[in-house]
């Protein structure tokens, strides 16, 4: 899935190390990256393969790494480094459980990971968080497109269930190599000009100082322009569910089935979980009595949700660790219970 | 008369070299290396095409001595990120610089691998048997009884473990087509090291495979020695743990003397 979709984006460079649940995408890209001339390497390691897409990107090329979560952590080094050195690249993330090897269910617990960063320094990466495969698909060309036009690493966030499930897609057409921008940071040898060098290491105070100043503004930039969410019937609702990713999807399927019992409920699906659709997430709460916040977590994403809500609503918190995925029904009573207040499922949140 | 036709010119800069003073010590085995290297690019013919990758630790800066394209790679990666390259640009010529603690061990994995497989890139591997830039700590190719500030009262194996051969493990692996080494503590062995570095660009102009030149290089700074005493230590103390000589080559080119 975004194997192809990565492939028609334009990417023709990819580095990888095995990790379930994400083998799929690189058993795919062995292939097809030697049918459109492309690369591809199973590299030694995560840093490894990290690092190579660093190289591949310094070179001119869109390239892309993939793992899951432990993996993600060690990949963390190569990122902090790119988004030093302002060199563009797509990261999947397919996350599983954690702490440490965990398991490899579809457990949601890299928010923090994904949008604070593991690496070290001041820095930000955008995280996409798809609902499914077809907007897995476009969100692989939106992470590319997001990579080139700030020069900066860009996160797709999914989880073990979105790697491994089979839905219907309709991939969005090949990019035209020879359209995408042409970017003035690529190393190929200086014939014709004189030597560039790319690097993250400023020993003078004064120029990391109005390095990492360019590098907010840009921040600044892409979190005035790049917010995007999805809602469902919010416009007349007096509880609003907040979930991404496969927990919005069964958070969908409960606010259905309250629909249809007559109980005013909506949805609220952050696509970009950074930066967070704070401003539009603002407004519905200032409309809305309660925001009942649904992770496959112990409450990541919660913090963003605080926030951006702050007062203008009360707060209710469900979350499930480790990986099992609850069933619509279940995440139907905890939104009851939030309505109700009466605590049974789910939690106040006291801000 | 004309200053021209008194005087020949037959020693200059290197165009791989930009016109700066460098941050070495004196006696640094560093400056040397780089101007090997970059004599052999202008021989070549290769500055404009080449993309040099430097590692960190003292060399970390090379990229403001070296008058061709660069790129940082975090410690270690050097290979890895010359790896993605060279993939993306087959058709320019990818050199990484590396020292002892980057590639002996940070690096190991990616070194080896990159190795293993065969990479069309040349690496200079600069081992002087100690952490420069960090203030003499041990390094992975630290020499048994050599003193270190991580190894107080000289390494010793049951302490700290034995100094790592690396340049021995590279040869075992089938892309490795040439490895070699060399020392940067006298003139012979100057000209030799210089032979040796031009032979690894060759080679991987050819698209023969991995090549790897070690070079013994002198650090007065930690090994607190005077630049003379350092040239002596190599010769007499270091080549006994890292015999100079060919270790592999597979290049099928004849030796010109």
């Amino acid at each position: 899935m975004v194997g192809e979709a990565a492939v028609r984006a334009g990417c023709r460079f990819y580095a990888g190390y095995p990790i379930t649940p994400q083998n799929e995408l690189p058993e795919y890209l062995s292939a097809r990256m030697v049918e459109v001339g492309g690369t591809f390497i199973q590299a030694e390691s995560e840093i490894a393969s990290v690092n190579m897409v660093l190289g591949a990107s310094a070179a001119g090329g869109r390239a892309m790494t993939s793992s899951s979560s432990p993996g993600i952590a060690l990949k963390q080094e190569g990122i902090s480094y790119m988004a030093g050195q302002e060199l563009p690249a797509v990261i999947i993330n397919m996350m599983r459980g954690g702490p440490g090897l965990g398991n490899i269910a579809p457990s949601a617990a890299d928010y923090f990971q994904a949008t604070r960063g593991g690496g070290n320094g001041d820095y930000r990466t955008p995280v996409l968080a798809p609902a499914g495969c077809q907007e897995l698909a476009e969100l692989t060309f939106l992470a590319f497109d997001l990579a080139d036009t700030y020069r900066n690493p860009v996160v797709l966030l999914g989880d073990g269930l979105m790697g491994q499930v089979m839905e219907p897609v309709v991939f969005p057409d090949f990019v035209d190599l020879e359209t995408l921008p042409e970017r003035d940071c690529t190393l190929t040898g200086c014939e014709g000009r004189s030597p560039r060098a790319l690097f993250s290491m400023l020993l003078n105070t004064d120029v990391l100082y109005r390095h990492n100043l360019h590098l907010q503004e840009k921040y600044d930039l892409i979190t005035a322009r790049e917010q995007r969410c999805e809602t469902v019937m919010t416009e007349d609702a007096d509880i609003i569910i907040v979930a991404y990713g496969t927990a919005a999807r069964i958070a969908e399927s409960a606010m259905e089935e309250l629909r249809a019992a007559g109980m005013a409920v909506g949805l609220f699906r952050p696509i970009t979980l950074w930066p967070y659709p704070t401003n539009p997430l603002r407004q519905l709460a200032s409309g809305a009595k309660k925001v009942a916040v649904f992770e496959l977590c112990l409450g990541q994403m919660l913090e963003d949700v605080i926030l951006s809500v702050g007062e203008r609503a009360e707060i209710f918190f469900y979350g499930i660790p480790g990986g099992p995925v609850p069933t619509p029904a279940e995440i139907a009573e905890f939104i009851r219970s939030a309505a109700e207040g009466d605590g049974k499922v789910g939690r106040r949140i006291e801000v | 008369m004309n200053a021209e036709v008194a005087y020949k010119k037959v020693f200059e800069r290197p165009k791989s070299l930009k016109d700066t003073p460098t941050h070495y010590c004196p006696g640094c085995g560093h400056s040397i290396a780089h101007r090997l290297v970059a004599e052999c690019l202008d021989e070549l013919g290769l500055r404009e095409k080449t993309i040099g990758v430097p590692p960190v630790g003292c060399a970390v800066l090379a990229y403001n001595y070296f008058n061709f394209d660069m790129i940082e790679a975090p410690h270690g990666r050097a290979l890895a990120v010359a790896t993605g390259i060279k993939r993306v640009l087959p058709d320019k010529f990818v050199l990484t610089y590396q020292g002892d603690g980057d590639l002996a061990a940070i690096g190991t994995a990616e070194t080896i691998h990159a190795a293993n497989r065969g990479e069309e890139i040349s690496t200079i591997f600069i081992n002087n048997a100690i952490y420069g830039m960090t203030g003499g700590q041990m390094a992975p190719t630290t020499v048994l009884g050599q003193e270190a500030t991580t190894a107080p009262g000289g390494r010793d194996a049951k302490l700290h473990g034995r100094p790592i051969d690396i340049s021995a493990m590279i040869a075992i692996c089938d892309g490795a087509v040439f490895v070699e080494r060399c020392s940067l503590a006298s003139i012979k062995d100057i000209r030799r090291a210089k032979r040796a570095i031009k032979k690894s660009f060759q080679s991987q102009l050819d698209g023969l495979g991995f090549s790897l030149v070690e070079l013994l290089s002198p650090c007065p700074t930690n090994w607190k020695l005077s630049p003379k005493d350092a040239w002596a230590w190599v010769n007499d103390v270091m080549v006994k743990t890292y015999p100079l000589g060919l270790i592999k080559d597979t290049t099928g080119y004849e030796d010109k003397k």
